[in-house]
Parts: structure tokens; C-alpha cells; sequence
């Protein structure tokens, strides 16, 4: 999986390559390899309330899991499995969404806008807002959704509705809504850019032989942009997966999440209950990543 | 291109241009919004309408600070980091994509951990940072206390800050998106002009001072852009990583719940304010270099 750009044959006199790739690796081993590791460790270790003791115990996963063996009296699951419950649900919905939008904006950019410039303005477009604060992004939905925001305005002026709809903001459609808003982009970057590399005859040839234009959609443009799909996928899925920000801020504390629960933990310095429950958020992502690439091997793609 | 055949409109091209249309506008309309409401009256709220503005009211609020927050503190930590994290960036991804682009044995290791940096959840990057900078400090604390004089260990604060765990915290998150630029940059990158360089006798270090850096510093100003805006707006790998102090976003996080008035606008306002000056910045400046690029060409 290695890029495919041409090797050049050392020259006398050059640095060794692995010199030129040390200051990169470094920073790689010692801020992700490392903690990655620690992380793992820690998970094992005891604590009390001042210090973590090194060890070998199951006990923080015994924590984390207790009483989900079945559900409570009310019919619920333990905590741990709701909170994974709910964030892959947001997850999926997030996903689903920005999926079906994200190719349809793509397939826009690269089938529809014929002139090159304006593929690139109209791709420009989309990517500015990319530079603002995504957490200006989500307050900046609090004028519109607010309780005397300008949606209930509006709708309590056309008497539609006759008192505010609390349900717009800090809610989980508001979560939702964000995750849309800021991240559909992920999305129609790597679908389109593979999109782009389709040979536009086989579109021809598809049509010619008698394909409707949902058959060549089908049958041609989506398993050729698989690959970015994959990738935009990819992105959506773990950032939902770990979020915190975005439920935190938009979901006005009352939406749990994995990655707030272990952001909880750690500030109560139950490091290695967070690590432990890190260790299992890690797993849930690479099965989600392992179930896709089954589906499509991004290997053959590349 | 003026003689082309126009051919009719595909199907599904107004439902879909319709779609972009409302897509642009939402991406756009909400922090329009809060630019507009920025300029709030000093009676004025969070929402329409504007009340006696417009004014300056409460951007001169935000200039006396917001409550306990310095954010001119923030606002210039943050600064910096993105700075240095800018400049690392552009240094680490192109040294190491030079790197790949010889037999690097080992290269798909790191271009796998590289990958898996980009999609690994940044609470778990942040947390096993904070984690591993904390154990160096219970490390340090007890050697001082072993070895040293009881005031050095009463004196020792933390390992975790700013330029130490924030830093490569932010790394680990611009490193990837630099090194896949330079390898997109290095893929259209004909390698015979390098080579005829060698041919005329020039070192590497002359081939690439002269005729790669030269070709490719546009590009390299791009990943540098890259890597300031995305220090810039950096929460989640900053958050578990940082120790005392905050950076910009992390404090306009903690201010979303309890500021209530329009100066969080103004902030907001501000801080793409600076964003988009870094970009127009970088703009120029790659604009610059190929302007010379060109003139170059010509001359030579």
C-alpha cells in the first residue's frame, strides 16, 4: 500500500532515507505508538484515589461490564452497553446520511459541472468553511434552532406551531445536525476524487449499450467509487465513534457518549477505567473498519 | 473549447444543482448568521433581531476578557502552536515523503502507523498521551525524591504542556494529512528534471536546493496552511494532552456553556477572521513562488 511514485536510485553522497524519515517516525513512536501501548498497559493496572498501581487485573473491564450481563430492573442495559448503544447508533445515522448526501454532491461535482474551473470553484466553495472553528460551526446554530431562534420564529409567526419547539436545540437532532454540518465533507472529498478517476467511456459504453442512467449509476459509477466511499466511511465512522466535542457542546449534557464517558473518567482521574474502556472503544473501530474492508478490499484499490 | 457541442443536460442535473444550492447554503447560512449578530446592540441576544446595532459593543467586551478566561492569553498560545506546528509539519512530511520516495525498507510500516494515526479516535491518541506524560512526572518525582535536594521535587510542576504533549499531540493529527499531500505532490512530480541535474553534476543536496524544493514549494506551502488550520480548530487529541493551560478552541469549548451573550459571537468571528488570513497569506505566498517559478522557466 505504499505510494507508487517513482523510486530513484540512491545517489552517492545522499542522505540515507531512513535520516530523512527519523524526525517523522520519532514523532510517531513517542506521541501514538507509545501511548497507544500505555494505554493498553494501563488498562490492566490498579488504582486508589491518589495513584495507579501497576498490576495485572481484569478488574477495570469487570467495572466497566458489571451488571450488563442482563438488563436492570426497568428493562435497560448496564450503562456502558447503552452509552456504546447509543453512539453507534448516532454513528450509523451520521454515516447514512452524509453518505447518501456526500455521493450525491460528489456525483454533482464530477458528472454534472462540465468545465474544470468551475468543478474547482464549486469544490473551493464547499471546502471554506472547513477553515472555521468547528465549534463556532455548532454555536453558530444556536440564532436559528434557539428556543427564540429564528426557525420557531418563524414558525410560530405563520402559526404553525404555537409555542417553541424544544426538541431543535441541544437535542439529538442537533447532534446529528453538526455531524451532518461538519463532517459531509469527509465524505464528498474521497468519493469524488475517485469519482474523478472514472474513464468517462465506460459511462459511454454503458449508455450505448442500452443502461438507463440509474443502471450506469449503479452498475458502473458506485462499484468504481467504492474506494472512496470506503475511505469517507472510514472517517465517519471512527469520529463519530469517539466524539465528545460535538455531543458535548450540541447535546447540551444530556446525550452520553463513549468518548465523554472516558473524557468523565479521566477527570476523575480513573485513568485506568478510561483506559480500559479506550482499549474497548479501539476494538469496536477496527471491527466497524474490518466489517467494511470485507466488503470492500481498499488494498486492490489503491 | 468555445466550438464544443452542447449536449442536453443529463438527467437528474436541476435536482441535484438544486441540492448543491441548499447544501452551499447550509454549510453557509448558520456562521453567516453569527457574523451578522456579532455586531449586536449592547440590549441585543443570541438571536434576531439585531438590537440597536449595529455596534462594536461587544467585541470591546471581548477586548476587557470574558469573565475569568484570558482569552488574549489563549488566543496567542494557540498562535504559536500553530505556528511551530505549521513549520514541523511542512519539515517532517517532506523530509519523510523525500524518505519514501528512495527504497525505504520498512516504509510500509510507517505508512500504516501514519494512516492509522488519521483514523484512530482522538480521545484514545489524547488519553495514552496524557497517560504517558503523567507516568514520566510519578517517573521524575520519584527520582528527585531519591536523588535530590526535597525542594527540586517540591518544585517539579508537570511534563505535560504546551510544548511537549500538546505539541505532539497536534503532530500526530497534521503529520498524516502532510505526508499524504507530499506523496499526491511527488506522484505528478517528474523526476527527470532531478535527474538531469545529477547528470550536470549537482549534488543531492544541489538537486534538491535548485530544482526540487523549487518545483515543489507551492505545494509545501500548502501543507503548511494545512497543518496551521488544523492546530488552529484542534480539541479533541489537545484535550486529555494539555495539562494547565488551554489553547483557543478548548477555552471557546468550555465558553459555549457559559458565556450567553454575543461576545461569543465576536470571538468566533475573530477566530475565522484569523483563519482566513493564514489562508489568504499562504495564497500569496504560493502565488509569489510561482510567479518565480514561471519567470524562471522563461529566463533559464
Amino acid at each position: 500500500m505504499t505510494p507508487g511514485f517513482p523510486r530513484l536510485p540512491r545517489a552517492r553522497g545522499a542522505l540515507h532515507p531512513w535520516l530523512q524519515a527519523l524526525p517523522f517516525t520519532a514523532v510517531f513512536a513517542m506521541f501514538f505508538l507509545v501511548p497507544l501501548g500505555l494505554v493498553v498497559m494501563v488498562g490492566f493496572w490498579d488504582f486508589n484515589e491518589y495513584a495507579l498501581i501497576p498490576a495485572f487485573t481484569w478488574r477495570n473491564y469487570g467495572k466497566l461490564l458489571e451488571g450488563c450481563s442482563r438488563l436492570n430492573e426497568y428493562g435497560d442495559p448496564c450503562v456502558t452497553v447503552s452509552t456504546y448503544l447509543s453512539t453507534l447508533r448516532f454513528a450509523l445515522a451520521a454515516w447514512a446520511i452524509t453518505l447518501v448526501l456526500g455521493f450525491a454532491l460528489a456525483y454533482f461535482l464530477a458528472f454534472h459541472v462540465r468545465s474544470a474551473a468551475m468543478q474547482t470553484l464549486l469544490f473551493v466553495v464547499c471546502t471554506v468553511p472547513f477553515w472555521t472553528s468547528n465549534v463556532i460551526r455548532m454555536v453558530s446554530w444556536i440564532p436559528l434552532l434557539g428556543r427564540n431562534g429564528l426557525v420557531n420564529q418563524t414558525l410560530i409567526a405563520t402559526h404553525l406551531i404555537d409555542r417553541p419547539l424544544d426538541w431543535l436545540l441541544y437535542s439529538p437532532f442537533s447532534v446529528l445536525l453538526a455531524y451532518v454540518h461538519l463532517y459531509t465533507m469527509f465524505m464528498i472529498v474521497p468519493v469524488f476524487n475517485s469519482m474523478m478517476r472514472i474513464d468517462r467511456a465506460l459511462l459511454e459504453a454503458a449508455r450505448d449499450a442500452g443502461a438507463s442512467a440509474w443502471q450506469s449509476l449503479w452498475h458502473v459509477v458506485v462499484p468504481l467509487s467504492r474506494s472512496g466511499i470506503l475511505i469517507g466511511s472510514i472517517f465517519i465512522l471512527t469520529i463519530v465513534m469517539g466524539d465528545f466535542v460535538t455531543v458535548g457542546v450540541m447535546g447540551g449534557g444530556q446525550i452520553a457518549s463513549v468518548g465523554k464517558m472516558i473524557q468523565v473518567q479521566t477527570s476523575y482521574m480513573q485513568f485506568p477505567l478510561a483506559a480500559a474502556n479506550a482499549v474497548v472503544l479501539l476494538l469496536t473501530v477496527l471491527l466497524i473498519i474490518r466489517g467494511l474492508t470485507r466488503v470492500v478490499d481498499i488494498r486492490k484499490e489503491l | 473549447m468555445g466550438a464544443r457541442v452542447r449536449e442536453p443536460r443529463g438527467p437528474g442535473f436541476w435536482p441535484l444543482a438544486m441540492l448543491f444550492a441548499l447544501f452551499v447554503l447550509f454549510l453557509y447560512g448558520p456562521v453567516l448568521t453569527i457574523f451578522v449578530l456579532s455586531f449586536q446592540g449592547p440590549d441585543g441576544g443570541l438571536t434576531f433581531p439585531l438590537n440597536g446595532g449595529p455596534s462594536l459593543h461587544w467585541y470591546r467586551q471581548l477586548a476587557e476578557g470574558l469573565g475569568v478566561v484570558d482569552i488574549g492569553a489563549a488566543f496567542r498560545r494557540s498562535l504559536a502552536l500553530g505556528t511551530v506546528v505549521m513549520g514541523l509539519t511542512m519539515a517532517l512530511s517532506l523530509l519523510a515523503a523525500l524518505a519514501f520516495r528512495k527504497r525505504l525498507r520498512g516504509g510500509g510500516a510507517l505508512f500504516h502507523v501514519t494512516v492509522a494515526s488519521l483514523i484512530m479516535p482522538s480521545i484514545v491518541v489524547s488519553l495514552g498521551i496524557g497517560l504517558q506524560f503523567r507516568l514520566i512526572d510519578t517517573g521524575i518525582k520519584d527520582l528527585l525524591a531519591a536523588w535530590a535536594p526535597p525542594e527540586w521535587a517540591d518544585g517539579y510542576g508537570s511534563a505535560l504542556g504546551l510544548w511537549t504533549s500538546a505539541l505532539g499531540a497536534h503532530l500526530t493529527w497534521t503529520l498524516p494529512f502532510g505526508l499524504l499531500i507530499m506523496f499526491a505532490v511527488f506522484n505528478r512530480f517528474n523526476p527527470l528534471y532531478e535527474e538531469a541535474a545529477r547528470d550536470l553534476g549537482a549534488t543531492p543536496w544541489q538537486a534538491f536546493r535548485h530544482v526540487v524544493l523549487p518545483l515543489i514549494a507551492p505545494s509545501l506551502v500548502g501543507v503548511g496552511m494545512f497543518g496551521f488550520t488544523l492546530s488552529w480548530d484542534e480539541i479533541a487529541r489537545t484535550s486529555q494532552a494539555i495539562g494547565d493551560v488551554n489553547t483557543l478552541p478548548l477555552e471557546l469549548q468550555g465558553l459555549t456553556t457559559t458565556v450567553t451573550t454575543p461576545a461569543i459571537y465576536a470571538l468566533g468571528t475573530l477566530t475565522t477572521a484569523v483563519s482566513f488570513l493564514v489562508m489568504a497569506l499562504t495564497m500569496l505566498v504560493a502565488a509569489g513562488l510561482r510567479r518565480r517559478q514561471r519567470a524562471g522557466r522563461v529566463i533559464g
